[in-house]
């Protein structure tokens, strides 16, 4: 069912969802989103499964055309009017046919999340509806949103009765500043103790040259032990990779399978949603984390989420 | 060692040999075999293999505690895999391999004589790579490794077979790429529509078949509309 016409697309919009898993040794990057939290929030305020597939928007948002009456919610701090007016995100806005729904630019933050009642239907292509643009692999033709394009949505689906809103403290602040925690390795022999302490005391800056697949970031260079050729292994989304510039790249959500690059340190993964909303000239900071402290953030943050599930105000 | 908080790294050499890798590929398929709760996804490489699990079903140490004893267990009886042996059809040179004279100048060889080396020898998938279905074959002969173009280009068209130092390639689909290109393939390598989505998979074998640009446009027409086969039966 065609929910919405694409009126603009937008900077950079795609259909993510959490990601595609069990295809990494065909050389296959996971996708999904790049800030996942903000991607389930956004799911929870229309009452979706927390991985139901939605649209991505990176800086500026699309103008869309309402074709149903439909629900949806938006998850990110970005300009959104509807028909003209101011409108709130962080909570279920039911919509009209023939609404119109403009986003502006994202005010902190790199990224926006905008759901819908149900999800969006785009095929699942290797079991996910995300979008790998440069593998043309999912979401809308495997490519970004164009003007003239439709979203479409699900048949039958049961608008929901009430309306859902995030609590204040619940909404994520997106800092020009983050820190990130890491875990040291697996190449970190690769760099001397110096290198080591370089990257973990002074804040990195994104570059321009930033986007799903990884960021490039500016700083203070990271010293080798030696030179040793690192023969390519497999990568993983936050991978801390150091080429021979000792400038690091962290790999993000579309990132290859495999490179050649030393790995000084992996982003935590709890940490990892909150990177996904850096921007270019945004600092990070990595602080070491030991494995046992990583996994039980991750464990927090998932409790986190169910958690905010069960406090969202409901309006009737 | 820990690569992240979700995954573990198996190390097992640190030379780029079929034996090595051989041996990432059979515990691979022991890791698979096996089972293990909590275990997501497992990426062979050259000499390791990354283990993806979840950290709410499986501990770090317990893993590796399995992950070692299935290594020592598998040493002792390598590798009982099915050998799957692929034959790609290759046109060499001319607009379809632009770099061949390069590589044939470069060692001092006759362009025939290229081709004769690079199709006779039976190529490992040690992995797949850079993109999706992209399988990093080796070893090539000594004779005929190339170091890659200085300046990759932007655009290598799909089936480009290259060449980089002492591996050789096929791009699954059009890519900037800095390989040098000896000839290319009518095939396709990657759909995400099939089952498994690559046309290879890492521990197969594959040999080129040296073929016309008639026969180049043939396989292609025919191609297109189905799954090419090139697995010879055993």
């Amino acid at each position: 069912m065609k929910l919405f016409r694409v009126a603009t697309p937008g900077f950079f919009t795609t259909v993510q969802d959490l990601g595609r898993f069990g295809f990494l040794k065909f050389g296959v990057p996971i996708s999904g989103a790049m800030d996942e939290f903000s991607l389930q929030l956004a799911n929870m305020l229309v009452s979706n499964d927390h991985g139901d597939a939605c649209l991505e928007m990176t800086l500026i948002g699309p103008e869309l055309e309402a074709l149903h009456d439909v629900q949806i919610a938006v998850a990110g701090d970005i300009s959104l009017q509807i028909n003209g007016q101011d409108s709130d995100t962080w909570q279920t806005i039911n919509l009209m046919t023939g609404d119109i729904v403009s986003f502006g630019k994202v005010r902190t933050g790199c990224r926006a999340y905008l759901a819908v009642r149900g999800g969006i239907d785009v095929p699942i292509v290797l079991g996910s509806r995300s979008t790998h643009v440069r593998g043309e692999i999912g979401g809308m033709q495997g490519r970004q949103l164009k003007a003239g394009d439709y979203v479409e949505g699900f048949d039958a689906v049961q608008p929901i009765d009430h309306c859902l809103i995030l609590p204040r403290e619940f909404i994520p602040s997106f800092s020009r500043e983050t820190e990130v925690g890491v875990v040291l390795g697996p190449q970190l022999e690769s760099f001397t103790e110096k290198g080591l302490k370089t990257f973990l005391f002074n804040p990195y800056a994104l570059t321009v040259e930033a986007d799903r697949m990884g960021y490039r970031l500016e700083g203070p260079s990271i010293e080798y032990s030696e030179r040793i050729d690192t023969i390519s292994d497999a990568i993983l989304p936050g991978s801390v990779q150091v080429p021979a510039n000792g400038k690091p790249i962290v790999t993000m959500q579309d990132a290859q399978t495999t490179g050649g690059y030393p790995k000084i340190a992996v982003v935590v993964s709890a940490d990892l949603h909150v990177l996904g909303q850096a921007k270019p000239n945004d600092k990070i900071c990595f602080h070491e984390t030991a494995l046992s402290t990583a996994h039980r953030k991750l464990l927090d943050y998932k409790k986190e989420v169910g958690i905010i599930e069960s406090k969202l105000y409901r309006r009737f | 060692m820990p690569f992240g908080d979700r995954a573990l790294k198996v190390e097992l050499g640190n030379i780029i040999s079929p034996e090595v890798n051989a041996r990432v590929h059979a515990l691979h398929e022991a890791i698979t075999h096996a089972q293990f709760s909590g275990v997501c996804e497992c990426v062979p490489t050259y000499c390791s293999l990354l283990m993806t699990y979840d950290p709410a079903k499986a501990s770090y140490e317990e893993l590796v505690t399995k992950v070692n004893h299935l290594e020592e267990t598998s040493k002792a009886h390598v590798p009982k895999r099915k050998m799957h042996k692929a034959v790609l059809p290759v046109v060499y040179g001319g607009d379809f391999g632009p770099d061949l004279a390069q590589v044939s100048r470069f060692h001092n060889l006759k362009e025939g004589d290229v081709v004769r080396m690079h199709s006779q020898q039976e190529y490992l998938v040690y992995m797949i790579g850079f993109i999706a279905g992209f399988p990093y074959l080796g070893k090539l002969p000594e004779e005929i490794a190339t170091p890659r173009l200085e300046t990759p280009r932007l655009r290598v068209p799909e089936g480009s077979v290259g060449i980089a130092e002492n591996q050789t390639g096929i791009y699954p689909r059009q890519a900037p790429g800095g390989w040098q290109i000896i000839g290319r393939a009518p095939i396709k390598l990657f759909d995400s529509l099939w089952q498994p989505p690559a046309l290879l998979q890492p521990g197969d074998f594959v040999r080129f078949r040296p073929i016309s640009a008639e026969e180049f446009w043939q396989i292609r027409a025919s191609a297109s509309e189905r799954r090419y086969d090139p697995f010879v039966a055993e």
